[in-house]
């Protein structure tokens, strides 16, 4: 019982970091909070399987899923990424954060609705990735090895991030980016393309989250929104802007909502925002959040 | 709406409306007027530069309040109704405001949108108290006794003397010195509690005052509609409020109402010629206003105004 909670907690873990971890990204380098992540989300479970399903008719060995899954994920990214930063966010950077916050609302509103568009109503469902790696045994129960897999994606991409922004010159000329943006592009950076470029990798990385996850759950349209308010809830719990915050919060909701899951059913649906109710009055600016001057 | 003329002329108008226009356009004005009543609270919040993604909440406890006084003691009074409705609006805001009045920006948003897609939930999850998806009707609205149907004129003219209660008790709000901080809430906060008023406690009141407006939208849009069902606390519709907020421009009460008008023969329109596209026209539209005139309607309607007297001051400027 405690191991299946544990490995189910881990499994929600990975799945709530992959989905909330590019949000987190682009709050720390642009200072808002992107509603439409959880479009980009969506958008990136709808390319991906249907590109998956596309080439599996046409032949595509089950093994080459795992890659075609990822190309869609990067096909969003590099298409929708750029498009969104370019067109609109950049116009409403400074701007105060209600006209922000409407602004990505109203993109997710736009994707949601495009996406029943391309892609119907209908569910779309990919299982060969699922199920060719196949189960093993856990104390009685089987388990789908595509669970362990997921929190490897997970473990690699997070790690992958943190490495950027610490290790990199991309990620030290990001974090000069975040501190100063007049004295960044006073020294030569140009800030512009680092915003664009921020903004890509969460598209991605919320892509990336959809894609992977898509063929564990049936893709039907409007989960953007319920997307969005829960890597909210983990980001929240975390701190805004925190890698390691996404994580840690990631780690809490998803051990607490398997361990609710097994011993208390009912509280499965308001778990997430107990714990981020109950975080938020008495760190308001979450587990790792940095402090902000107050206005004056 | 400063001036005493614009507020005759804008009464004259909704008093003559359903005399003149086609008689299936009432019941979208009267769709219009509970639109315009939720609204207000949306607006004033914005006024304080705060968000709220989930005000479809009070609006929903008005909804099912109408709901569950039907299903349970088959009582359809709207007289009583409507301040009943205020009431659970008021109480729920009450409790939840507690919660919310603490934080601002990005955290007012989500968390308005946490609790409404809770009720949501409940909603649909606990099907034999609620109905599930398929909701509850609530049958034709009695007034003094009297049937009448949510689409009759009489029924209109109730929800414009209610709208007009509404437009009064937000507009002395708005002029009392709370409705000022309010205004500061959005400017600078630390600047309020120089002056030894709390910041939480503007927030709250208008939270307050907001779900009970809400409140009051749900019943009678409960009637006008003729049943309630849990979409009544989706994000969607949370988003349709700020969305006419915005279409409106939220500088005035004013604003409201047109972006409430506005709003409902985009949406019959819409539904006409393109069925399967209302979240993009809706987030389309929405896209633009923020882009090219952040103002929404009443600052085009201004500078309409401005431009048309040239030599004097614009209308209906504050």
């Amino acid at each position: 019982m405690v191991t299946i909670i544990i490995l189910d907690g881990l499994n929600y873990a990975a799945n709530l970091f992959l989905v909330s971890v590019g949000l987190t990204f682009v709050y720390g380098v642009l200072r808002i909070l992107n509603i439409s992540h959880g479009a980009l989300y969506a958008l990136g479970a709808y390319m991906a399987t249907w590109l998956t399903l596309l080439l599996l008719k046409v032949g595509l060995p089950d093994i080459l899923t795992y890659f075609t899954l990822l190309v869609g994920a990067i096909i969003i990214g590099l298409v929708f990424g750029p498009l969104i930063e370019r067109l609109a966010l950049r116009r409403i950077y400074g701007s105060d954060i209600h006209i922000q916050l409407l602004l990505t609302y109203s993109i997710l509103l736009i994707l949601d609705d495009l996406m029943k568009l391309v892609w119907g109503t209908d569910p779309l469902f990919v299982s060969e990735p699922y199920s060719f790696i196949g189960m093993f045994e856990v104390s009685g129960i089987l388990y789908p090895w595509y669970n362990i897999l997921l929190m490897g994606v997970a473990v690699v991409f997070g790690s992958f991030l943190i490495w950027l922004v610490r290790r990199t010159r991309f990620g030290k000329i990001v974090v000069s980016v975040i501190y100063d943006r007049e004295i960044s592009a006073a020294m030569g950076v140009n800030v512009g393309l680092i915003f664009t470029v921020a903004f890509s990798i969460g598209a991605f990385s919320a892509a990336l989250g959809g894609a992977f996850i898509a063929p564990t759950i049936a893709v039907v349209p409007g989960f953007a929104i319920e997307v969005v308010v829960m890597a909210f809830a983990v980001i929240a719990i975390g701190g805004l802007g925190s890698l390691e915050g996404a994580a840690l919060g990631a780690l809490i909701v998803g051990l607490a909502r398997a361990t609710s899951i097994h011993l208390f059913a009912e509280l499965e649906l308001v778990v997430i925002y107990l714990i981020m109710v109950l975080v938020l009055a008495f760190l308001p600016k979450g587990l790792f959040g940095e402090v902000e001057e107050r206005r004056i | 709406m400063k001036s005493k003329l614009g507020v005759l002329i804008v009464s004259a108008l909704l008093l003559l409306a359903p005399l003149v226009v086609p008689t299936w356009t009432v019941f979208i004005l009267t769709k219009a007027l509970f639109m315009f009543i939720a609204v207000l609270g949306v607006t004033m919040l914005l006024r304080g530069g705060q968000v709220t993604f989930g005000h479809a909440l009070f609006y929903a406890t008005g909804t099912y309040t109408v709901g569950f006084s039907v299903k349970w003691f088959g009582f359809r009074e709207a007289l009583v109704l409507v301040p009943v409705g205020a009431l659970t609006g008021l109480i729920m805001a009450a409790l939840v405001g507690l919660i919310m009045a603490r934080y601002r920006g990005v955290f007012f948003a989500m968390l308005n949108l946490a609790f409404s897609m809770i009720l949501y939930a409940v909603l649909l999850k606990f099907y034999r108290f609620s109905g599930g998806t398929d909701g509850l009707a609530t049958g034709v609205a009695t007034l003094a006794g009297i049937p009448i149907r949510g689409s009759s004129f009489t029924f209109y003219y109730f929800s414009l003397v209610i709208a007009g209660l509404a437009t009064f008790v937000v507009s002395r709000f708005l002029a009392s010195p709370v409705g000022h901080f309010l205004t500061a809430l959005g400017e600078n906060e630390i600047r309020i509690e120089y002056t030894g008023e709390s910041a939480r406690r503007v927030l709250y009141k208008t939270y307050v005052l907001g779900g009970g407006l809400a409140g009051v939208s749900g019943v009678l849009a409960a009637f006008t509609v003729g049943h309630v069902v849990p979409e009544d606390a989706f994000w969607l519709q949370s988003g349709e409020f700020v969305f006419v907020a915005l279409l409106g421009g939220f500088e005035s009460v004013a604003g409201a109402l047109m972006g409430a008008v506005v709003f409902e023969f985009i949406q019959t329109y819409t539904s006409k010629f393109f069925p399967y596209a209302w979240q993009l026209v809706l987030g389309g539209i929405m896209l633009l206003v923020i882009l090219l005139r952040p103002g929404g309607l009443f600052a085009i309607y201004e500078s309409i105004v401005h431009w048309l007297r040239p030599k004097k001051e614009g209308g209906g400027h504050e």
